[in-house]
């Protein structure tokens, strides 16, 4: 007779992959809860384990601003941050820019089953390291799998909650002819990191993403120079699209000086190799301001005076010339249009 | 300040541009050949700073913009087979086919891979072989003489290799007989040429001796920063005032770029084309075929020309036919610089850079993109539009 042995070997079902079981509800789940997300990003509320997180309005008169962005970066891990705390950093942006302090955030992951439950972990600790350092907290928390296959390792969405006070109204169609437009620092970072290091294209050093909270800065600026007439954070289509939704909007013209706008030589040097406008390349840690023009020293100052805006500087102004549209003026003295970023960006080939 | 722009080239510019307006006494048609130029002349208005009596043309030099559509629908048809990688171009992917692009392909579930250069697509190869995917590897080759050697060397690597799944879909393009057939139309308009200084960096500008000879018409080798372009312009703009339209001296090359360009090029590069390919007939899009303009694999390296070993059914297509009928896009004149894009009655309206009609509009190189990127004052028609 054969010699049977009924020994089924138990993985730790934490120390290698994620599994449907997971994203069932079940042990498991309350498992990846308890070894992985509470001890990277926990909080009184969290630990409750409750299907709403609750939250203390402010008492003081103003509104609530809500945000939501889904992050799907890859790869998940690049120079300068990760999926977490772009998550953190990019939603809480999103507020900062409406003129919003940030009262809470939630946290959807979708993740594919045989995710490296380590990586996880690592993504996780980095958000948790993102939320105190920028003093927010998760409130509330949902993790999905999904089958292999139907998902590229995971995805992260995160949803903000924030207050604007009063007499804080950032809007766009208030630009105004003469106004000043700001730039708190180099641009394109982000997104030159992420493409370089995504199609291992090297750079030694290797390009930094610019990922970090916008708050703080935000709100010295708001506080300090409270005629500011709109603040965007340039992501996806860069200052490009920012500036050209300023112009839609207030139906003005934004002339930008070209030598003005500043772009690490490094960068730039990276943009130029594949052919990539740095205007239209995503920034995740950069604010474009438009004041008034008497109060445009006051706001630079201020900018430079925060360590995210040492490098800021006034790019341009609004006139009524040519509505709508944003216009460069390079070093030359000439001029051209700046369009609507156009779609996904495409390296050239030689 | 954080940035890296160097005041002396603003300097150079106003010298280059004032030494221009000072010797230039007649109208002169000059057009630049590559798109990288092209692209450089609208992102910095050039074309402001040049007194009017000079005008600039485009040429034909963006390689994508030239890639036929039988090639195009060729790559496409290939990509969408289940058992094959094509590595690409990024700036390929959006190029407009006769039904389709690249970009819907993948879309579509097929394995279309970006590379950066066609090394990558061997790394591939490898890499498809060591997982025992059973993949094919195909690497869309495209661009002129500047992307051609690292073709070439791809295609020797495969061969020392013996990379089992590894071909090309070879589609290079060659400037000189590009420029010539321009010429050779009676009725071309162009006064002087300023070709590609990357190009004659490989291949060195012997080619374009002839052609200056041939065609009485001044070319100058130029660079790609607004001081190279204008350094090109000046040499041109010289060569055409001294002879004064007469046929005396009108014949010249002049190397405006030779820091960087030599007389014969550079030889390694020049010896690797010539072990893997020979030049053969090419179809431009727009152009039409044009004599000994591109390359074939040589057939000691016959092994890896996808074109043998993906057997096409797209054979039934009429592509002159379908040249002339297919749509209001003026592309085929924009590329001999008969027009300008703002020309071309569909430029921005049902031509634009996110639904683009022709291969110009795609590239960040082809002329009717970077004139709709960075369309100046000079046309204010177009923006106050």
């Amino acid at each position: 007779m054969t010699n049977f042995s009924f020994v089924c070997p138990v993985p730790d079902p934490l120390v290698d992959f994620v599994t449907q079981s997971h994203g069932a509800g079940g042990k498991l789940s309350q498992e990846l809860i308890d070894k992985v997300f509470l001890p990277a990003y926990g909080n009184a509320i969290l630990a409750n384990k409750s299907d709403s997180g609750e939250l203390l309005v402010p008492t003081k008169p103003g509104r609530l601003a809500m945000t939501t962005d889904s992050f799907v970066v890859r790869p998940l891990v690049f120079p300068g941050g990760d999926l977490g705390s772009l998550a953190v950093y990019g939603t809480l942006n999103d507020l900062a820019v409406q003129g919003a302090e940030p009262l809470a955030l939630t946290a959807g992951w979708i993740i594919e089953e045989g995710f490296s439950i380590c990586e996880l972990r690592r993504l996780a600790q980095s958000m948790g390291d993102a939320l105190r350092r920028c003093n927010i907290q998760v409130i509330a928390a949902d993790t999905k799998v999904v089958e292999r296959g139907h998902g590229d390792g995971c995805y992260l969405t995160t949803s903000g909650i924030g207050w604007i006070r009063d007499g804080v109204a950032m809007k766009a169609d208030r630009i105004e002819p003469s106004d000043r437009i700001l730039l708190s620092g180099t641009i394109a970072e982000h997104g030159m990191a992420v493409m370089t290091y995504r199609n291992g294209v090297e750079f030694s050093p290797p390009l930094q993403s610019d990922c970090a909270s916008l708050w703080p800065l935000a709100e010295k600026l708001l506080a300090e120079v409270p005629s500011i007439r709109v603040m965007r954070d340039p992501t996806r289509g860069g200052i490009a699209a920012s500036l050209n939704e300023f112009a839609e909007a207030s139906k003005c013209c934004l002339r930008v000086w070209e030598e003005s706008v500043p772009v690490r030589p490094q960068v730039r040097r990276a943009c130029e190799l594949l052919g990539i406008d740095p205007w239209v390349v995503a920034n995740e840690g950069k604010l474009l301001v438009v004041v008034p023009k008497e109060d445009a020293d006051q706001a630079l100052r201020i900018m430079r005076s925060d360590p995210l805006g040492v490098d800021g500087a006034i790019i341009g102004e609004v006139d009524s010339t040519h509505p709508r549209k944003v216009i460069a003026q390079t070093r030359f003295g000439t001029h051209r249009i700046v369009p609507m970023p156009t779609g996904e960006l495409l390296p050239r080939i030689c | 300040m954080m940035n890296d722009f160097n005041s002396d080239d603003v300097r150079e510019v106003e010298v280059l541009v004032q030494g221009i307006r000072r010797i230039t006494t007649k109208n002169w048609t000059v057009m630049e050949v590559c798109g990288g130029q092209t692209h450089a002349i609208l992102k910095n208005g050039i074309d402001q700073l040049l007194p009017p009596t000079i005008r600039i043309v485009h040429g034909p030099g963006c390689p994508v913009c030239v890639t036929s559509m039988e090639v195009l629908d060729r790559a496409m048809e290939i990509a969408s087979r289940e058992d094959v990688v094509l590595c690409t171009y990024g700036d390929m992917l959006r190029v407009p086919g006769t039904k389709s692009d690249l970009a819907r392909v993948r879309s579509q579930g097929g394995k279309i891979r970006v590379i950066h250069s066609p090394l990558d697509a061997c790394k591939v190869a490898s890499e498809e072989l060591r997982l025992g995917t059973g993949r094919q590897v195909v690497l869309f080759a495209i661009g002129f003489e500047t992307t051609a050697p690292a073709t070439a060397m791809a295609v020797r690597a495969a061969y020392m290799q013996s990379l089992p799944n590894f071909s090309v879909l070879v589609s290079h393009v060659l400037v000189p007989p590009a420029v010539e057939a321009i010429l050779s139309d009676p009725e071309h308009g162009i006064d002087g040429i300023l070709a590609a200084g990357h190009v004659c960096a490989i291949t060195g500008y012997e080619a374009y001796e002839g052609i200056a000879e041939r065609y009485r018409t001044p070319i100058a080798v130029t660079g790609f920063s607004p001081v190279d372009i204008l350094r090109g312009m000046l040499a041109v703009v010289t060569e055409l005032e001294s002879s004064k339209g007469s046929d005396s001296c009108n014949t010249r090359v002049i190397n405006a770029y030779s820091q960087v360009v030599e007389r014969t090029g550079n030889s390694v590069a020049r010896r690797a084309l010539e072990d893997v390919f020979e030049s053969c007939d090419q179809v431009w899009r727009g152009m039409g075929t044009l004599p000994q303009s591109g390359f074939k694999l040589r057939s000691k390296y016959q092994a890896f020309d996808a074109t043998d070993r993906f057997v096409s059914d797209f054979g039934s297509i009429d592509y002159p036919a379908l040249a002339t009928i297919q749509n209001p896009c003026r592309a085929a004149e924009v590329l001999k610089g008969k027009i300008r894009p703002t020309q071309c009655e569909a430029f921005g309206k049902h031509c634009t850079p996110a639904y683009p009609l022709g291969a110009p509009m795609v590239s960040n190189e082809g002329a009717c993109a970077a004139y709709y990127h960075h369309q100046t004052r000079h046309d204010p028609d177009v923006l106050e539009g």
